[in-house]
């Protein structure tokens, strides 16, 4: 059996610290991604739609905007997923939850992620 | 299911609880501001008249309540989200530090939620905007 020196590999669920993880790595890219984006979208939300337009066919806006979008829905759904299994005892409906709430997100991220790519190829 | 705190109700609220809740609660809001960012992203693909549409909302009185109100809530999360990983690797953990770091984060958010606003209000047409909306109705 190999050695381990952190408590990732150990454990019978072997996948245990996913969740943990993975909230924090998506919270890393998330500190950059959502300072860039808001210092664009600060000279950006309240100009007319040809600007924003102007703004995606930029490829490197267009990637940063995709990067957030994946991101960001990925850390909502995590967190989702801690309130939903906290506060929802009853086994049924906290399942039903929970699979609504993350039908959504990705919904919402691939419409989201598919439009930027629309906008910015258009 | 993991255990929860027993009768929150009994426990006078400190710097701390309460910002750990206010964490929580701001995420929530994100994720509900999150689904309109992209909502308004999505109009965009539809085309102008859309994407107007879904803008227009913005420039409303509530409008801009609802964007200050998720700008602080950002700012907060992002800001409380790093105290959180400073916790993560071992560092923060003394009491006084938690307390100075607590206060440091709110008073680092509402600076922060100024700051943008100053800075939108100056660049944009926004009291303007404002006010001939009221003049319409």
């Amino acid at each position: 059996m190999p050695m381990s020196s952190s408590p990732r590999d150990l454990g019978s669920a072997k996948s245990g610290s996913h969740h943990w993880l993975a909230q924090r790595v998506s919270a890393l890219a998330l500190i950059v991604l959502s300072l860039w984006l808001v210092a664009n979208l600060l000279g950006l939300v309240f100009t007319p739609f040809g600007n924003y337009v102007y703004w995606l066919k930029n490829p490197i806006n267009a990637v940063g905007l995709i990067l957030f979008f994946a991101a960001s829905f990925y850390h909502s759904a995590l967190g989702l997923q801690t309130i939903i299994e906290d506060y929802i005892h009853r086994a049924c409906i906290r399942w039903a939850v929970l699979l609504l709430v993350q039908g959504l997100t990705v919904l919402l991220a691939v419409g989201s992620i598919f439009s930027v790519i629309f906008v910015a190829l258009k | 299911m993991r255990p929860l705190s027993p009768h929150l109700q009994i426990y006078r609220p400190q710097i701390t609880s309460v910002l750990s809740i206010l964490h929580r609660i701001t995420g929530f809001a994100l994720s509900v501001g999150l689904l309109l960012l992209a909502g308004l992203i999505i109009s965009a693909a539809f085309g102008q008249q859309s994407f107007d549409l879904v803008r227009g909302q913005m420039s409303t009185w509530y409008g801009y309540i609802l964007l200050m109100g998720w700008s602080w809530a950002f700012y907060y999360h992002l800001c409380n989200g790093i105290r959180h990983l400073f916790w993560d690797i071992g560092k923060g953990f003394e009491l006084s530090t938690v307390t100075t770091s607590g206060w440091a984060v709110l008073l680092a958010s509402l600076t922060m939620t100024v700051v943008t606003w100053v800075y939108v209000v100056q660049r944009s047409s926004i009291v303007s905007e404002l006010l001939s909306n009221a003049n319409v109705q």
